[in-house]
């Protein structure tokens, strides 16, 4: 045992798991090793499901429209009109959500509220990850006086809480319609995106391969976006996704307080304003709105979860134990054979993988994996 | 270290000089102030919109506004402070320092009791990581994460307080079967969380099933919810109870803090606890007399420090060769149980009040910050108010803020205890408990902190819609009343107190972060 310690810079408790990990990513590029681990996470695959179901029931059943686009659904009634209520509006096969006070179809209702609050998230997701990246990405990259520049300038938009500039602009472009109003909150939401870019980069920008690019004469055009961003897109893209779940309970929240989207049109917070007295009443008002909105904002959640385990391996999911004993065997195997051909320190080798096996659930560090490290980037500097 | 701070410090003015610039003509353009007087036309519309205009200085641009205010602010340098007024014609200094008072204790309690609950689960579920508990709660605080908090709100309000008053008036008697399930979830919160084989793991489940299921039925059985006593055979054995309590805290906090092997620090906490259970009745006599005793918030504060201070002593002259651990030992007991001496106050208040005629057997409230009729009454009567006042908004805050606290606990003990000098630790025999309390906690807090402190800073603002929900009139609805009124002064006022408090506090979180650790250097 003593006699490999100094060769190895892994440590040896991570034989089998190492093996595991090499064998599963051997001969696959960056994309593939994410993908695989992505789908490998069931509650970020059953979510991106439901929340595809969602997004195509929710545009699909009662059409689109957004300005003078007018898509009819094949839902019977629209959101605005109000029918005859059936049997006082309890649920029924006319209407599966059942009525409000006035007749409104609540299906109809719910599916325009999920079609609102999905363009908001949607909206703000882009608007805020291109404005966060681009800003991010200038300071870290440019530094000095640029960087102070646009930091104090984030610092000032961070400073107002998101609630408070959101109810803000609620007040004023609330009027004008979901889309206006979805467009002027991204261009709110950056702040937290744009520090932690800036702390990707500044990371990044010292590491070995930009040197090696600058020197083989690329702009810095290219080193940013070639070089750069795609190490950083790990980051970008987790979250993003979390900006997401936290903007469609913003939106729902602002709609709830009367500063988001306003009647006639409607959304999953209105819906829910408006009805929230008639619980007694009308307990189903109350619960399909709310189930849309914790459907969704789980949804993201996960999915986001999912993209972290898959980018950022450092709290990854354990092996079964089945696997690590399969290769754990895999290794005693490849000792015995190493023995025979007479290498010493191979049953050396064996052993520690057998006798660290009970300790592995709190021994699957980030040196374990191979390829590309990304550990803790720029934290510290993320923060400032 | 001075020189940074004081470089933050300016920096942190010219941002907030900034960003009210911005918030402030932002609020001004959101609308027409005079709306409301245009809307109808009488003789005094005229008069009435000259009033406000002077009032309010609306006839200067708001771009130029903002400086009339700023030098209202400018003013409390030299002891002159000047919010200026709001539209319906109050200082808002005023108005301010009410609503701060009001939302700062809807906030406090349910971010303390959030950061704790938070830091404990997520320990334990780090500890125990994939096994089911910590799947549960993962999956618990993920959806904690996403409940949009107005909904859940309405929710508290029609099955926490509708229901559980219905069900204090119908004799509040526990169904055999909630009886089953709590019994149930005990039990395998117990085997999952303590360590052991299946074999002992068996026993803690019949253990942890027996002692939820047996408490319960107690409670229900004895009406202990109506009258939280223990009276059995028409004798109180409360005070034989608490000083039961008060010895397994002295014994929890010697598990943790010192493990069993230290006799001296268990006996230490056993002594303490022991003198806080000969004092009960002194206490209950004269201390918490309101006849002998004018008790006061503040007060009350002060005897906690006094005590904490008792146990830190005794920690400190019993201590022995291991005087700092004991002394937390001694402090942390003390702290507890004068805790438990206080909530039993409370407790032996709780049937009275429930049968007042303010109240009448339906003692949870939905709406409010207290009842008008209790103004007189003696400080603790007031705080059984309060806590019931306070109950659902406090607990709509800590489910929404709590997640958050629970995720980056794990992931943050998790990462430490990935360390190479954890196991270090346990290579050369440290005990478990050494290991993850001295080493691995201690490490895996410095990142909490700082979110700690970010969060503390956002709570003072950031309760505007469970204000709504349940009619506060705090920060958040003085924000929101100003900003429909098109009224920038009072969403100013919020704004000033919010973001400097969130500048204040990231400058804290920064200077906190490097002297915890000290590979992180400010400059």
């Amino acid at each position: 045992m003593t006699t490999n310690i100094p060769q190895t810079n892994e440590p040896q408790i991570t034989d089998a798991e190492a093996n595991l990990e090499l064998k599963e990513i051997e001969g696959l590029s960056q994309g593939q090793i994410v993908r695989k681990r992505f789908f490998r996470h069931w509650g970020a695959v059953v979510s991106m499901i439901v929340l595809a179901g969602i997004v195509v029931l929710a545009f699909t059943s009662v059409g689109i429209s957004a300005g003078p686009v007018r898509i009819a659904g094949w839902w019977p009634y629209d959101w605005t009109e109000n029918p005859r209520p059936v049997n006082g509006g309890v649920p029924s096969w006319q209407h599966p959500f059942g009525q409000d006070s006035i007749g409104k179809d609540l299906f109809a209702l719910v599916m325009r509220g999920t079609q609102q609050s999905l363009m908001i998230m949607a909206m703000v997701g882009i608007i805020g990850a291109t404005i966060g990246i681009v800003i991010g990405a200038l300071s870290g990259f440019f530094r000095g006086f640029v960087d102070a520049a646009l930091m104090r300038f984030t610092d000032v938009i961070i400073t107002i809480p998101f609630i408070v500039i959101g109810a803000v602009i609620g007040s004023t472009f609330g009027k004008l319609g979901a889309f206006i109003l979805a467009l002027v909150l991204g261009l709110f939401s950056w702040t937290g995106l744009a520090r932690l870019v800036r702390g990707e980069f500044l990371t990044l920008r010292e590491r070995e391969f930009v040197d090696a690019a600058r020197v083989a004469g690329a702009s810095n055009g290219r080193i940013i976006f070639k070089h750069i961003l795609p190490n950083a897109m790990g980051v970008i893209i987790v979250n993003t996704t979390l900006l997401m779940a936290g903007a469609i309970l913003a939106e729902t929240g602002l709609s709830f307080l009367g500063y988001g989207v306003q009647a006639p049109d409607t959304s999953l917070g209105l819906i829910i304003a408006q009805n929230q007295e008639a619980f007694q009443t009308r307990p189903w008002l109350f619960w399909w709105p709310g189930l849309f909105i914790i459907t969704i904002a789980l949804c993201i959640n996960f999915i986001g979860d999912g993209l972290r385990d898959a980018f950022d391996p450092r709290q990854k999911r354990m092996p079964s134990a089945r696997a690590m004993q399969r290769a754990d065997a895999e290794n005693a195997i490849a000792a015995d054979a190493a023995a025979l051909r007479g290498s010493d320190g191979a049953d050396a080798a064996s052993e520690t993988a057998d006798d660290q096996v009970p300790t592995l659930p709190q021994a699957s560090g980030p040196d374990a994996l191979p390829p590309r490290s990304e550990d803790a980037p720029g934290d510290a500097d993320g923060r400032r | 270290m001075a020189t940074f701070i004081v470089r933050r410090l300016i920096a942190a003015a010219l941002i907030l000089l900034a960003a009210t610039f911005l918030m402030y003509n932002m609020v001004a353009y959101s609308g027409d102030p005079l709306e409301d007087l245009r809307g109808v036309q009488t003789p005094q519309t005229a008069q009435l919109i000259e009033a406000r205009i002077r009032l309010l200085h609306l006839d200067v641009p708001p771009p130029l506004r903002y400086f009339i205010w700023l030098s209202g602010i400018g003013g409390c340098f030299v002891g002159q402070c000047d919010f200026g007024m709001t539209i319906q014609q109050q200082p808002v200094l005023a108005v301010l320092l009410n609503s701060m008072d009001q939302t700062l204790r809807l906030v406090t309690i349910a971010t303390v009791l959030a950061i704790i609950l938070g830091i404990v689960i997520g320990i334990t579920t780090a500890l125990r990581q994939y096994s089911t508990y910590d799947y549960g709660v993962t999956f618990i605080s993920f959806l904690f994460f996403s409940l949009p908090i107005f909904w859940f709100a309405v929710l508290l309000k029609q099955f926490l307080a509708i229901g559980a008053n219905d069900w204090f008036q119908t004799g509040a008697r526990i169904e055999w079967w909630v009886i089953a399930l709590v019994a149930v979830v005990s039990g395998l919160f117990w085997s999952s969380v303590l360590p052991g084989d299946r074999r002992r793991k068996a026993v803690t489940f019949a253990l942890g099933f027996l002692a939820g299921g047996l408490v319960l039925w107690y409670m229900s059985v004895s009406g202990w919810f109506l009258n939280p006593r223990f009276i059995v055979f028409g004798l109180d054995f409360s005070m034989l109870t608490i000083a039961v309590l008060m010895g397994a805290m002295a014994l929890v906090v010697t598990a943790i803090l010192a493990g069993f092997r230290h006799k001296r620090s268990m006996w230490i906490a056993l002594g303490v606890a022991a003198v806080g259970a000969a004092l009960y009745y002194p206490v209950n006599y004269y201390l918490f007399n309101p006849q002998v005793v004018p008790m006061t918030f503040w007060l009350l504060a002060i005897l906690g420090v006094v005590t904490v201070l008792v146990g830190v002593g005794a920690g400190w002259v019993f201590g022995g060769e291991n005087k700092s651990t004991n002394m937390k030992v001694g402090g942390w007991t003390a702290f507890l149980v004068g805790a438990i001496l206080v909530v039993d106050r409370h407790m032996q208040l709780w049937q009275a009040y429930s049968q007042t005629g303010f109240v009448r057997g339906r003692p949870i409230a939905t709406i409010g910050a207290s009842n008008p009729g209790f103004s007189d009454s003696s400080f603790f009567v007031q705080s059984v108010d309060a806590f019931t006042h306070m109950l659902l908004p406090s607990i709509a805050l800590m489910v929404i803020s709590f997640a958050g606290y629970t995720r980056y606990t794990r992931a943050s003990l998790l990462e430490v205890l990935n360390q190479d000098y954890i196991r270090t630790a346990r290579a050369k025999g440290l005990t478990e408990r050494t290991v993850i309390v001295r080493h691995a906690f201690r490490n895996a807090l410095i990142p909490i902190t700082t979110i700690v402190a970010f969060d503390i800073a956002g709570i003072i603002g950031g309760a505007v819609i469970t204000e709504r929900v349940f009619g506060w009139t705090g920060m958040g609805s003085m924000f929101q009343n100003g900003l429909d009124r098109v009224d920038p002064n009072p969403v100013m006022a919020f704004f000033l107190v919010t973001g400097a408090l969130a500048l204040l506090f990231n400058l804290l979180a920064d200077i906190a972060y490097a002297a915890l650790d000290p590979r992180i250097r400010v400059s």
